[in-house]
């Protein structure tokens, strides 16, 4: 007879895998991608595309020559820093510092902390990030949705003139700081209608609200997050600026203009939920997305970035470890109700 | 809503390949291997030696303290040895091995078929006759029932709650038994009641037997205090704590037993075995057995000896399919992989599982991707990720202060992990040594 496998239970195994997790994310961002692409044409291609190439190409390249280890590209989760970090670009990039910072998210934000799971700080954000310190000027160049459908390698002072602006979040602050009320800014910009479907300036993933709910949606079904850090991420902002809104709408913007613009949504769903380098425990997972939503409205309203959601994830991210070890899961009998009589 | 466990759990495939199966009695076997250590606690003293004739039912060894049970003999023959077998731990341990000779039952045994009702036995006289017929949990956990009828002084007991839950995938002795023994297990269940001295019991079914739901909920009319409680399926209901915080809503604190909070848990099988020693003076020494799997020709439910080889059992079914890469006493979240399909049927033996070799290999392991669901998956609450991390480190303080003691082994942590770890071999291996040094502690 054949020898009989003597292994310790359990003897059968959900079938969940890092795959299915990963690439159930890439599935999740699939309409902001389609909106991106429709919004943005061409540049968010090229970002797209380069992001996720140059991700993968030097995840493989460091394991294999660098770190001489098997290379895990094919765990998806290279190709999520790629689409991730192209989400955070606005679309006129040059493919150069795309190229930088998709070497700066997988080789110092992932690979030189030891790979998957052993990153402190989100891969892709870490690369937008340093790009943001390094290329101030192109990091802040935004496209005009559909008006720069067609244009990126014929960038000429007119088109480029003709096809950018300001964020909305950039022309608020500027408002406000030249004086001007938060309703006579907010006629100058998009209605609420049209943010949430994303027609307005901003990175190549972030805009499209609607379109980020719906992965939002897809993750929650799929099981791959739980909805701890996106609800508290998106109350704790809209909560907090509707206070400072309540307290002088003249010059505090309306909390839904906050939650629609800039990157709180793709942030909230998708950068802030990043496995690794989020909580374990759903308290800390709400303490940590309260975290990012304060941080994030000092940031905006107080801070001289119009934008800080990116700033408030690594911040927060770089608190875990502390979280992790001093807010612990609910435990079995914590709580003993009294026996009744 | 249906009620269930509050924290954790996970929902593995069902898998009720043997449902609705009939219990069908095997053939008494040739020769069968008794072990001394079939319950948690001390191992019985044989009371027979070599060449000894015995009859079914005999008490062939006894109880050797008060945690421990009684024995007797499945069959009617004579003890050829008592020898050291290898048994379903994995160990060779002592063991009274019997050769059959006819089928002789003990005259004070009552084997007629008819339903007795009347409780004449006073609630003293319930415990020690349940002590004396050597029941034991049969759901598994196989802790000495009449100790559990023991209330300590100082605790009080309000309800009595039955396990009918039967969470692991494939099982389903309990399910057939209930469909097929309800009426003793109500009077089994009104035993039990006059021996605890409570008026009220629950028995916990999950939502996928309806049918055995039904049927108790019918034949429970005619007994006073007995509730059906339908659940939720969800795994590891049929675990103690979880089972008495789905049914009432008090959850055990760490390190307590459930008569912490008036509760006494006894599994259906149990029960039915309490009827049969009490009304029918019936030791034990036989048990349903499903014996199941994909690759299993006939899952069937087994009424069989206690000793009887675990091989005989599959042969029954249909024998050992071609490309068998696994054989699991019981069931396939928390039983014991077989090392031989020799090994013989216990008190404790609630289920054989045959697993085709494709699905006997562990998928390789990855990192940790502190995708957090091991914690949500988790019914007690812990962090089996770190958990794993400190008992790999030899972090033993750490380990104790993250509840390791609590970990009930149930699985549902490497069940549920992306990256396939060993969550719970660590964790295993971290509770003996904490609880070494905590026994070291105290002494
Ligand atoms: S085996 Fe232990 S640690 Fe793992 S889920 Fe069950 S109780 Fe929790
Ligand atoms: S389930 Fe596995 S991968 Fe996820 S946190 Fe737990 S140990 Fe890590």
């Amino acid at each position: 007879m054949n020898t009989l496998t003597v292994s310790p239970s359990p003897h059968v195994h959900g079938g969940d895998s890092v795959k299915k997790n990963m690439y159930g994310v890439v599935i999740a961002l699939l309409p902001a991608l389609a909106a991106s692409l429709y919004y943005f044409g061409i540049g968010a291609l090229v970002v797209t595309l380069t992001s996720v190439v140059s991700c993968v190409l030097f995840e493989w390249l460091i394991q294999k020559y660098l770190l001489r280890v098997p290379t895990t590209v094919s765990d998806g989760s290279a190709i999520l820093t790629g689409l991730l970090l192209a989400f955070n670009m606005p679309t006129y990039l040059p493919i150069w510092i795309i190229i930088i910072g998709s070497l700066v998210a997988i080789g110092i934000g992932k690979m030189s902390f030891g790979g998957l799971g052993n990153n402190p700080f989100n891969p892709a954000l870490v690369g937008r990030v340093f790009l943001l310190i390094s290329f101030p000027v192109q990091m802040t160049l935004w496209p005009k949705p559909f008006e720069s459908r067609f244009s990126y390698f014929n960038l000429t002072p007119d088109i480029l003139d003709a096809t950018t602006g300001a964020t909305p979040l950039a022309a608020m602050k500027e408002g406000i700081a030249n004086g001007e009320t938060v309703s006579q800014i907010m006629d100058k910009l998009p209605s609420f209608n049209e943010m949430f479907f994303g027609l307005m300036g901003g990175s190549a993933g972030e805009v499209a609200a609607g379109m980020l709910l719906i992965g939002l949606v897809y993750l929650l079904l799929k099981k791959i997050i739980t909805w701890h850090i996106p609800v508290s991420v998106i109350g704790s902002i809209f909560i907090f600026t509707g206070i400072l809104h309540v307290v002088d709408p003249l010059v505090y913007a309306s909390p839904v203009f906050h939650i629609l613009t800039g990157g709180v949504m793709l942030g909230a769903i998708f950068m802030a939920t990043d496995y690794v380098s989020s909580p374990m425990s759903n308290k800390g997972m709400i303490l940590y997305g309260v975290g990012i939503g304060v941080i994030t409205v000092l940031i905006r309203v107080f801070g001289s970035y119009p934008e800080g959601v990116s700033f408030a994830i690594l911040i927060m991210n770089g608190f875990v470890p502390l979280i992790d070890r001093y807010i612990k899961p609910k435990r079995f009998g914590e709580s003993v109700k009294p026996l009744k009589a | 809503m249906l009620k269930t466990f509050s924290l954790g759990g996970v929902h593995p495939a069902e898998n009720k390949l043997s449902a609705g199966q009939k219990i069908e009695v095997l053939p008494v076997p040739e020769q069968v291997s008794v072990p001394i250590a079939q319950h948690i606690g001390a191992p019985s003293e044989p009371l027979v030696k070599k060449g000894d004739t015995v009859k079914v039912g005999q008490l062939i060894a006894k109880s050797a303290g008060f945690v421990s049970a009684n024995i007797h003999s499945p069959v009617s023959g004579i003890v050829q040895k008592i020898d050291d077998v290898l048994d379903a731990s994995g160990y060779k341990r002592k063991a009274i091995i019997i050769k059959t000779e006819g089928d002789e039952w003990d005259e004070s045994i009552d084997r007629s078929p008819a339903l007795n009702k009347t409780i004449v036995a006073s609630p003293e006289e319930i415990v020690k006759k349940v002590g004396a017929a050597g029941i034991v949990g049969l759901g598994g956990a196989t802790f000495p029932a009449h100790v559990k009828l023991s209330v300590p002084p100082g605790k009080k007991c309000d309800v009595l709650i039955l396990n009918g839950v039967e969470c692991e995938p494939y099982l389903t002795s309990d399910h057939q038994l209930m469909m097929e023994k309800g009426e003793e297990i109500m009077v089994g269940t009104q035993i039990l009641m006059k021996g605890l001295g409570v008026d009220r019991a629950i028995i916990g079914i999950e939502n996928n037997k309806k049918d055995a739901i039904e049927h108790l909920t019918n034949l429970a009319k005619d007994y006073s205090g007995i509730e059906i409680q339908p659940l939720k399926v969800q795994y590891p209901q049929g675990g103690e704590k979880q089972l008495i915080d789905a049914c009432i809503g008090r959850q055990i604190p760490s390190g307590k037993l459930p008569i912490e909070v008036g509760a006494v848990v006894q599994n259906v099988g149990t029960t039915f075995a309490v009827y049969e020693a009490v009304q029918k003076n019936k030791p034990l020494f036989e048990r349903v057995v499903t014996v199941t799997g994909k690759s299993v020709s006939k899952p069937s439910n087994f009424l069989t000896r206690v000793g009887t080889p675990i091989s005989t059992l599959i042969e029954a079914a249909g024998g050992l399919p071609e490309g068998t890469g696994k054989v699991i006493g019981g069931g396939p979240m928390m039983g014991k992989a077989l090392s031989s399909i020799e090994v013989p049927v216990t008190k404790g033996s609630s289920g054989v599982l045959v697993v085709p070799e494709a699905e006997s290999k562990r998928s390789e392991v990855q990192n940790c991707i502190r995708c957090s669901k091991c914690v949500s998956a988790c019914p007690m609450g812990l962090s089996p990720y770190l958990l794993m991390t400190l008992s790999n480190k030899a972090m033993w303080d750490r380990a104790e202060e993250g509840k390791i003691m609590d970990c009930i082994e149930c699985g549902s942590c490497s069940f549920t992990c992306p990256s396939s770890r060993p969550l719970l071999d660590y964790i295993r291996f971290g509770k003996g040594k904490v609880g070494q040094i905590i026994r070291g502690r105290n002494k």
